[in-house]
C-alpha cells in the first residue's frame, strides 16, 4: 500500500547510495592518500625530472628541455642495446614458458597420481628467494665445477661457458626464467580442471581426434588463463631486474643488459637521475603501448562464458 | 532393462579391443609419469645442488667430475656462514621487514577492498578502474622520485620507505580481495543492518570473518614477496647494518666468491623458512593463485 522508501528490503540496490555516500570514501581513503603520495606525485615528478639534469650533491633538478630524450635516441648505443635485449628476453621467455607450462599443466590435469607432489615440485622454484636462486644458478652454471657442465660431461658433451659467454648468457637467463615460471603452471592447471568433461565425451562421440580436441576445445576454453598469463608475463619480463642484475650485471659485453638494469645503473651508479627518468618514461610508454595492443588483438579471442 | 545389461556382462572375458585399449591406457600413463618425473627431478636439481654444496668441505667443492651426493659432510659450513657476515642481523632485518610489511598489507587492503566491493557509492567504478590502471605503471617510473622524496625527508637507510607505503593499499591485493568479497552474499549485510549494525560493524563482524581465506592469501603473497624483495632494499638500504638477507647475501658472494660451501649454506638458510612456511600454507597459496588467474 505505502511505498516504504527507507526499507532496505524494498530497494536493496539504491538505498545505500542515497543514505551513506561517505562510507565508501571512508573505506577507500587510505588508497586515495597512498595513490596521491606514492603514485600520482612520483608519476608527474618523474615526467618533470625527465626534462632535467640532476645535481648529485643536493639532488636538485635543472631544466634541460628535451636534451635527455634527444641523447637517448641519438647518442646512446646502450639504450638501443638494452631495448632489443629486453624485447628478445621477453619474447623468448614468453614462448618457452607458455609452451612448457601448458604442457606440464596438461599432463598434471590428466588424473595423475601424486598430483600435489608434482605440483609442489614445479612450483618450488617460486619459493626460493630470487637472490638465493640466482647465486645457486651462478654456481650450477660455473663452466668448470658447476653441476650443469658436470652432467653434460657424463654424456660426453663439452658444455659452454653459460653466463660467462655472450653467445649463451641470454639463453641461460631464459632457461632460468622457465624454471621459475611455476606460478603459471598452477593457473593453467586450474584452467584445465575447469573444462567440462562432457565436451570431450561429446567430441569422442563425434569421432574427433586428440589434436582436434586440443585445438577446438582445450585451447579456446583455456584462453582466459592464457590471456592472463601472457599479459602478466610480458609486463613482468620487460621489467625484469633482480635475477639479471645478480647473475650477469648485464654482461658479458652487454649481451644481457636488460632495460631495467641499464636504467638502474644510470640512476644509482652514475646518479644521472634525470636521464634515468627519461628512460623510465620510455619504458612506461612501451609497456603501455604493448599492453593496449595485446588487449586489442587478444581479448576478442578470449572466451569467458562456458 | 537395456540399462542393466552392461552390469550383467561384467564378468565375461575381455575382447581383444578392450585389452588393447587397457594396454594403451597403461602405456600412456607410464609415459606421462616418465615425463613428469624427469622434469620434476630437473626442477629440483638446483635445490639439491645447493644443499649438497652447502655441506661439502672446500676441497670437494672443486672436485671433477662433480658429485651430487657429498662423499664427506662438513656441517660446520653453516656455522662459518653465520660468522663470515652479520648473518643474524640480516636475518632479523628480513624478518622485521616481512612482519611489518605484511601487517600493513593485510590491514589496508582488507579495509580498502571492502569499500570497493560492499559499499555502493557514486564514483566507485571509475576509481576502481584507476586502481587497476596503476598496475601498469612500472616500478621504475616511481623509483627515482620516491628515492629523492625519501632522501629529502631522511628516510634512507631505514625500513620506513619499504614499510609505510604498504599501509596505503596495493592495486593487486585490492583487486584480489574485492573479487573475493563480491562473492559473499549481500543478504548477510542486510541482515546485520536490520539488527542495527553500522557500516563499520558490518565490515568488522561480517566481511572480515568471512574473508579470512582472501586475507590469508594476501598475507602469504606479501610474506613471500617481502622475503624475496631485492630491488627495494637495494635502493633504500645503503648502510651495511640495515641490509636484509637478500642484499647481504649478494655482498657475501663478492666478498667470499671462492667459498661456495659457505655461500650455499647461507642461501639454504635463506630459503628454508620459505619452504617450511609453504608446507603449512600450501592450500591457501595455491587457491590464491588460482583465484587471481581465473578472474584475470
Amino acid at each position: 500500500m505505502f511505498k516504504l522508501k527507507r526499507d532496505p528490503a524494498d530497494q536493496p540496490n539504491s538505498w545505500r547510495t542515497d543514505n551513506l555516500p561517505a562510507w565508501g570514501l571512508f573505506f577507500v581513503a587510505p588508497w586515495i592518500i597512498g595513490f596521491v603520495a606514492f603514485t600520482v606525485y612520483p608519476f608527474f615528478a618523474s615526467l618533470y625530472y625527465s626534462f632535467t639534469n640532476f645535481n648529485i650533491i643536493n639532488l636538485t633538478p635543472r631544466w634541460v628541455g628535451l636534451d635527455n630524450y634527444v641523447e637517448l635516441f641519438t647518442a646512446d648505443p646502450l639504450f638501443w642495446t638494452s631495448i632489443s635485449n629486453s624485447i628478445r628476453y621477453a619474447a623468448l621467455l614468453l614462448v618457452f614458458a607458455t609452451v612448457f607450462d601448458i604442457f606440464i599443466a596438461y599432463l598434471l590435469s590428466q588424473n595423475v597420481k601424486f598430483l600435489s607432489i608434482y605440483r609442489t615440485i614445479f612450483f618450488f622454484p617460486v619459493l626460493v628467494p630470487v637472490v638465493a636462486a640466482s647465486l645457486t644458478w651462478i654456481w650450477i652454471l660455473n663452466p668448470r665445477f658447476g653441476l650443469m657442465n658436470g652432467l653434460l660431461d657424463l654424456v660426453g658433451i663439452k658444455g659452454p661457458n653459460w653466463l660467462a659467454s655472450p653467445d649463451t648468457a641470454m639463453y641461460s637467463l631464459i632457461f632460468i626464467g622457465v624454471w621459475g615460471s611455476g606460478r603459471q603452471v598452477i593457473v593453467y592447471l586450474s584452467g584445465f580442471n575447469d573444462i567440462p568433461r562432457q565436451l570431450y565425451e561429446a567430441a569422442d562421440i563425434d569421432g574427433a581426434s586428440g589434436l582436434q580436441k586440443f585445438w577446438r576445445i582445450t585451447l579456446p576454453l583455456l584462453s582466459p588463463q592464457i590471456f592472463f598469463n601472457v599479459v602478466t608475463l610480458i609486463i613482468f619480463s620487460l621489467q625484469s631486474f633482480s635475477e639479471v642484475y645478480i647473475m650477469t650485471q648485464g654482461g658479458p659485453a652487454n649481451s644481457t643488459l636488460l632495460y631495467a638494469v641499464n636504467l638502474y645503473n644510470r640512476a644509482f651508479e652514475d646518479y644521472a637521475m634525470g636521464y634515468a627518468s627519461a628512460l623510465a618514461w620510455i619504458m612506461f610508454l612501451l609497456i603501455l603501448g604493448l599492453t593496449l595492443i595485446i588487449f586489442k588483438f587478444l581479448s576478442g579471442h578470449v572466451i569467458y562464458e562456458r | 532393462m537395456a540399462v542393466l545389461q552392461p552390469a550383467a556382462n561384467g564378468r565375461r572375458a575381455m575382447t581383444v579391443e578392450e585389452r588393447n585399449y587397457l594396454l594403451l591406457q597403461r602405456l600412456r600413463s607410464l609415459i606421462k609419469h616418465a615425463v613428469l618425473i624427469t622434469f620434476g627431478i630437473a626442477f629440483m636439481l638446483p635445490f639439491v645442488w645447493m644443499i649438497s654444496s652447502s655441506v661439502k668441505p672446500n676441497i670437494d667443492i672443486f672436485e671433477i667430475p662433480v658429485r651430487l651426493i657429498p662423499k664427506s659432510l662438513r656441517l660446520e659450513n653453516y656455522i662459518d656462514a653465520t660468522n663470515a657476515i652479520p648473518f643474524w642481523q640480516y636475518l632479523w632485518n628480513s624478518t622485521y621487514y616481512t612482519i611489518f610489511a605484511t601487517i600493513g598489507a593485510v590491514l589496508s587492503n582488507t579495509f580498502i577492498a571492502y569499500g570497493f566491493a560492499r559499499v555502493r557509492w557514486r564514483g566507485r567504478n571509475v576509481l576502481f578502474i584507476i586502481v587497476i590502471a596503476t598496475m601498469m605503471l612500472p616500478f621504475q617510473v616511481r623509483m627515482i622520485p620516491l628515492y629523492i622524496l625519501f632522501a629529502r625527508i631522511g628516510w634512507l637507510n631505514s625500513f620506513l620507505p619499504l614499510i609505510v607505503p604498504n599501509f596505503f593499499g596495493n592495486a593487486f591485493y585490492i583487486f584480489l580481495m574485492r573479487q573475493f568479497m563480491m562473492t559473499l552474499p549481500k543478504e548477510l549485510d542486510d541482515a546485520a543492518r536490520i539488527d542495527g549494525a553500522s557500516e563499520w560493524g558490518i565490515f568488522w563482524r561480517v566481511a572480515v570473518p568471512l574473508s579470512k581465506p582472501a586475507i590469508l592469501t594476501v598475507a602469504i603473497f606479501e610474506i613471500i614477496h617481502t622475503w624475496h624483495d631485492f630491488i627495494g632494499p637495494l635502493v633504500y638500504l645503503r648502510h651495511p647494518t640495515k641490509y636484509t638477507l637478500s642484499i647481504g647475501l649478494r655482498l657475501y658472494f663478492t666478498q667470499y666468491g671462492a667459498e661456495w660451501g659457505l655461500l650455499m649454506a647461507a642461501a639454504a638458510m635463506f630459503t628454508i623458512p620459505m619452504v617450511i612456511f609453504f608446507f603449512f600454507a600450501q592450500r591457501s597459496f595455491i587457491e590464491g593463485i588460482t583465484l587471481t588467474g581465473l578472474k584475470g
